[in-house]
């Protein structure tokens, strides 16, 4: 992986998100606004172990993505990082597209039965109906584990996620089997669909909670990239317990009219909104425009 | 030969859940990437023998039937092919999301294992009897579904299963119940059994209820000659011995003990009225829960046993 400056690269995240979002006319913006620094991190940072030439090498690390509603943040970054070509990000949610409204992994057998459009390169598992990603990333440390393998399974999920007694289910399971492979990273970005998170279903004192199921817990700036890379070094200290990441950021990151509103939740911007939206992520003035 | 069993008053009696176990047992020693998932139901629905035979290829997850699923569908995703077994009424019972989207979408190559399935559990009553689960089932894309009549086939059909690649549904029962097939009985996933041939009635049936069909296909030789058909793979339906049979006799009874709705009766009823119409009953639960009781006062109380059968044939008839 090339060096590469990280704000510089999380910035063209934003702006693919933006665009791709207002091309497709539908989708989740607040999410992967908010948590594009991370994915940045994880696919531009060196630290984690991917080859878009050979997506589904053995000794990768997993990222699995367990809130799939951030496709767009999944698929800018890997469509930047070389798994597809660039230009298909604007075919997100349009028929035929490999770019799913939520991500989609197919596994083909022989004489299988085929999806409607082809896998997307990259994508780890299925997502979107939320708490199912926290358990598949279970069964891959497992599997990792029983195979004697070395990777990680880095698993993104999300505050409004933990809802979903199947997170706390899995959370219970992985500290049960001692998978200290397992990073789990939950967006606490304070909104879910409807309200936020404190009003909907409070979910505080979340840490005190995970490390009460058994899990090493740690609390970062999602907007610090330092912060972000110190999640490696800290997880390889405990590597006989599961690890979760509180990992604070503000949804819509980097255009003031998204940030911190829950209405930015399941919304894309029209084209006078991501118009407003990139210019401000470039810092105003500039003729960026749609395409 | 006119029966495919020879002598139906003689049968060993013994568990669809107890092929189930020792099929899983088998498949510990022949295939390294089986793996076992339970959820604390290991005794009732017979992996324990795989789990003290293979510990390190058993994952034991508490009564947590979602969580289950999605661990076997990430196992699943790298490489290994995993049982995951619980009853019936909770998995797939409540666990029908996670085997939409993490298995049945994604097309991982999990077993799921539905045990005690059925009214004969008996005395636990309706919250443990499933007589759902085929249709949850059966309506998924990319899902198999398999039904085995005795537990000599459902050893041969767990074994069946491992070697296919994708994902397929189980269906076991609990009570002992009549062994009618042998070690030398043919299995095919998707290939429908014709137990006993005849020329005016075909009964299509799935699980130990089988049995029933064919005591009572016995007693009224005599008077009708019945074809019964053993239809273990609800999905892919054998439409072609289906469609066969129907136009042969021309009446066609469904047996089962799941809802008629939805389950194999409905399936039979899809295929018949787009492909070959005809006369035809469903036998089954019709659109009720059950309740406690012994398993044959069950059996006997909601119409599946021989009289049961005989009834329905001659209402037919």
């Amino acid at each position: 992986m090339p060096r590469v400056n990280l704000p510089d690269v999380a910035l063209e995240v934003r702006k693919n998100i933006i665009k791709m979002l207002a091309f497709a006319g539908s989708g989740h913006t607040a999410g992967a606004m908010g948590s594009a620094d991370l994915f940045t991190y994880l696919y531009f940072g060196g630290e984690v172990k991917v080859r878009r030439d050979d997506p589904t090498w053995e000794d990768r690390d997993r990222v699995v993505l367990s809130c799939g509603h951030y496709a767009p943040v999944l698929y800018s970054c890997l469509g930047m990082a070389g798994f597809f070509p660039l230009e298909e990000l604007s075919t997100l949610r349009k028929l035929g597209s490999r770019l799913q409204g939520h991500v989609v992994r197919h596994i083909e057998y022989n004489g299988g039965r085929k999806l409607a459009h082809d896998q997307l390169p990259g994508v780890e598992n299925t997502g979107g109906p939320l708490g199912q990603g926290v358990s598949i990333a279970v069964g891959m440390a497992i599997a990792a584990r029983m195979k004697k393998q070395k990777h990680r399974v880095i698993c993104v999920g999300s505050d409004g996620e933990m809802d979903e007694g199947q997170t706390w289910e899995a959370y219970m399971s992985a500290a049960k089997y001692k998978l200290g492979n397992l990073i789990f990273i939950i967006d606490r970005n304070e909104i879910q669909i409807s309200g936020n998170v404190s009003d909907v279903m409070p979910i505080e004192s979340v840490g005190k909670k995970l490390e009460a199921f058994g899990l090493r817990v740690k609390e970062i700036d999602g907007h610090n990239f330092e912060e972000i890379g110190s999640i490696f070094p800290w997880a390889r200290m405990y590597p006989d317990q599961p690890k979760a990441v509180i990992m604070n950021t503000t949804p819509g990151k980097g255009v003031s009219f998204m940030e911190k509103n829950y209405l930015w939740h399941g919304i894309p911007p029209n084209k006078d909104q991501a118009i407003e939206a990139l210019m401000e992520l470039t810092g105003g003035g500039q003729n960026e425009v749609l395409g | 030969m006119k029966y495919l069993v020879d002598d139906l008053e003689t049968v060993e009696m013994k568990a669809v859940r107890d092929g189930f176990g020792e099929g899983l047992l088998d498949l510990g020693k022949r295939n390294e990437k089986v793996v076992a998932l339970c959820a604390d139901l290991r005794e009732s629905v017979r992996v324990e023998g795989f789990s003290k035979a293979y510990p390190d290829r058993y994952i034991e997850v508490g009564v947590a039937e979602q969580n289950m699923i999605g661990i076997a569908a990430g196992l699943a995703l790298e490489g290994f092919i995993p049982f995951a077994a619980s009853y019936a009424v909770f998995s797939p019972g409540r666990s029908w999301d996670q085997i939409r989207v993490s298995v049945a979408y994604t097309h991982s190559n999990v077993k799921i294992v539905g045990g005690h399935a059925g009214i004969s559990v008996g005395p636990d009553g309706a919250t443990h009897q499933a007589m759902e689960d085929i249709a949850m089932m059966r309506v998924l894309p990319n899902m198999i579904v398999v039904v085995p009549c005795d537990a000599e086939q459902t050893k041969k059909a767990t074994l069946a299963l491992a070697d296919y690649k994708g994902p397929a549904y189980l269906r076991l029962t609990r009570s002992k119940t009549a062994m009618f097939t042998n070690r030398s009985t043919p299995f095919e996933i998707g290939k429908a059994q014709v137990l006993r041939t005849g020329k005016q009635l075909t009964i299509v049936g799935c699980g130990p209820v089988l049995y029933s069909a064919l005591m009572a296909a016995e007693e009224l030789k005599e008077e009708i000659d019945i074809e019964v058909i053993n239809m273990h793979t609800i999905k892919p339906l054998d439409a072609d011995a289906l469609i066969r049979s129907a136009k042969k006799t021309g009446k066609v009874l469904t047996i089962e003990e799941h809802q008629v709705n939805g389950g194999l009766g409905g399936a039979v009823a899809e295929v018949l009225a787009e492909q070959a119409p005809t006369k035809m009953l469903r036998l089954g639960m019709n659109d009720a829960f059950g309740e406690s009781g012994d398993s044959d006062e069950l059996m006997t109380k909601y119409g599946l046993d021989k009289d049961g059968v005989v009834r329905a044939t001659r209402k037919l008839v």
